[in-house]
């Protein structure tokens, strides 16, 4: 239940963002970061971002994702 | 599928400094994957069958679906009966047994029961729909309970008052402390849970290592965090060394989230709550402050408070959520449990120990990942 997964702010207005991840848009509740701004990698979890990711970030899970999958 | 998953070059680095590492070590170790997201993850990514035989990871209470006793289930079906109530639910609760009904029986009888994606949808519903009562199921850890404080300010200041919240929210560090009291259960480290420790930071895990000598890192959730974490544990272990890391950096900050346990700080209070397996803890819970009680469901609906539910005697899940027995060693575990025919939550849960060992512990090979029978 604790599951997050990171997503892109496209659009924000006021505390409410969509976030997009492989395409899938979704609305993103910013109140528990409210410093986030469009272009930034958020993790998201129940609708909430709750943690801001750089690029490095991203990246190191991008390829900590392909580790195991890529040789499956 | 999970068996026999090829690792990359970093992470075969990783993983034969393990397996020597374990070697020179001499002896078993247990380490408790507190979080059932690890759990998952590790039955799925096929990890189990990488590490050393002489590393067992035992699965922890870090599965709020799993550890919500049978009366929440059975006040949640009490409310969902209820003229004009819509129960607004994370899916994984749907499907728990209570104890005589669950709710997705209730759904299948009439009642209203949607699954949420956020807790704001619940206020969402209950804008559009004043004529309705809208009951939002409120369980999870640290990770999830942010969202809730901040659903249940804004139902405060849109005075929407056709939203309630039923509460059990839960405290890991509180349940760990109790888990440990626990002279049966021998343990060598924990992997700390990654998105508990988001809000919290890995701080409040320090009296594991100080008090009991435990090795404990904050892990991520892909198979190459939680490599990085059992050899981070490990290392700490040949050392004797007991200490706090987090390998999660992305995520896990000294600190964590303040502003996020201020909200909550704001809306909750400390309570004593009820684990499943684990019992009543103190101050393992939070409560509604007083002057949110017009949001509390279990307040506004005094005729849904059920006594203490009587759990399935046979079912170990109290047990397994303590890592005191493995599935395999629940009379009812792939006979009378299923996750078609759940009879306890662990199996339900897509994160539950149970489900995780049926759906992937029985095709793997490891020893450490094969139920035991008893």
């Amino acid at each position: 239940m604790c599951l997050a997964a990171p997503a892109k702010i496209i659009r924000r207005s006021g505390l409410t963002a969509t976030a997009e991840t492989d395409g899938v848009r979704r609305e993103v509740h910013l109140g528990l970061l409210p410093e986030v701004q469009v272009g930034d990698f958020v993790l998201v979890h129940a609708g909430f971002a709750i943690q801001r990711w750089t690029q490095e970030d991203l990246d190191e899970y991008l390829s900590l994702q392909q580790e195991l999958e890529s040789t499956l | 599928m999970t068996v026999s998953p090829a690792p990359s070059p970093g992470l075969k680095a990783q993983l034969l400094e393990m397996h020597q590492l374990a070697r020179q070590f001499g002896r078993p170790v247990k380490y408790m994957e507190v979080c059932g997201t690890h759990t998952m993850a590790a039955f799925r990514s096929g990890l189990r069958t990488l590490l050393p035989e002489s590393i067992s990871l035992l699965s922890g209470p870090g599965c709020p679906v799993c550890v919500t006793p049978a009366d929440f289930i059975d006040q949640a079906v009490a409310l969902a009966r209820l003229q004009d109530v819509v129960i607004v639910t994370f899916g994984d609760l749907l499907r728990v047994p209570g104890s005589r009904s669950s709710l997705e029986r209730e759904r299948a009888g009439g009642a209203e029961v949607r699954v949420a994606y956020s807790p704001l949808d619940a206020l969402a519903w209950a804008a559009q729909e004043p004529q309705r009562r809208f009951v939002f199921l409120a369980i999870g850890f640290e990770t999830t309970i942010p969202a809730i404080a901040v659903s249940v300010l804004q139902a405060a200041e849109r005075r929407l008052d056709n939203v309630s919240f039923l509460c059990a929210l839960k405290l890991m560090p509180p349940a760990l402390a109790a888990l440990l009291r626990s002279p049966a259960l021998k343990l060598d480290g924990l992997l700390c849970p990654g998105h508990v420790s988001v809000m919290i930071g890995p701080e409040p895990y320090a009296f594991l290592a100080k008090s009991h000598h435990l090795p404990c890192v904050v892990a991520g959730f892909e198979p190459g965090d939680m490599v990085a974490g059992v050899l981070m544990l490990l290392r700490q272990s040949c050392g004797h060394r007991a200490e706090v890391e987090i390998q999660y950096h992305r995520s896990v900050k000294p600190g964590g989230l303040l502003r996020a346990r201020q909200l909550w700080e704001s809306v909750f209070e400390p309570s004593p709550s009820r684990w499943r397996g684990l019992g009543w803890i103190p101050e393992s819970g939070l409560k509604l402050r007083p002057e949110f009680s017009a949001w509390d469901a279990d307040r506004l609906y005094p005729e849904t408070q059920v006594p203490a539910a009587v759990e399935n005697p046979a079912c170990r899940c109290g047990e397994v959520l303590q890592a005191l027995v493995l599935p395999g060693q629940c009379p009812l575990f792939a006979s009378g449990c299923t996750p078609e025919e759940p009879q306890g939550p662990c199996m339900v849960s897509s994160e539950g120990t149970c489900a995780a060992y049926y759906r992937y512990g029985r095709m793997a090979s490891g020893a450490s990942a094969a139920p035991e029978r008893a």
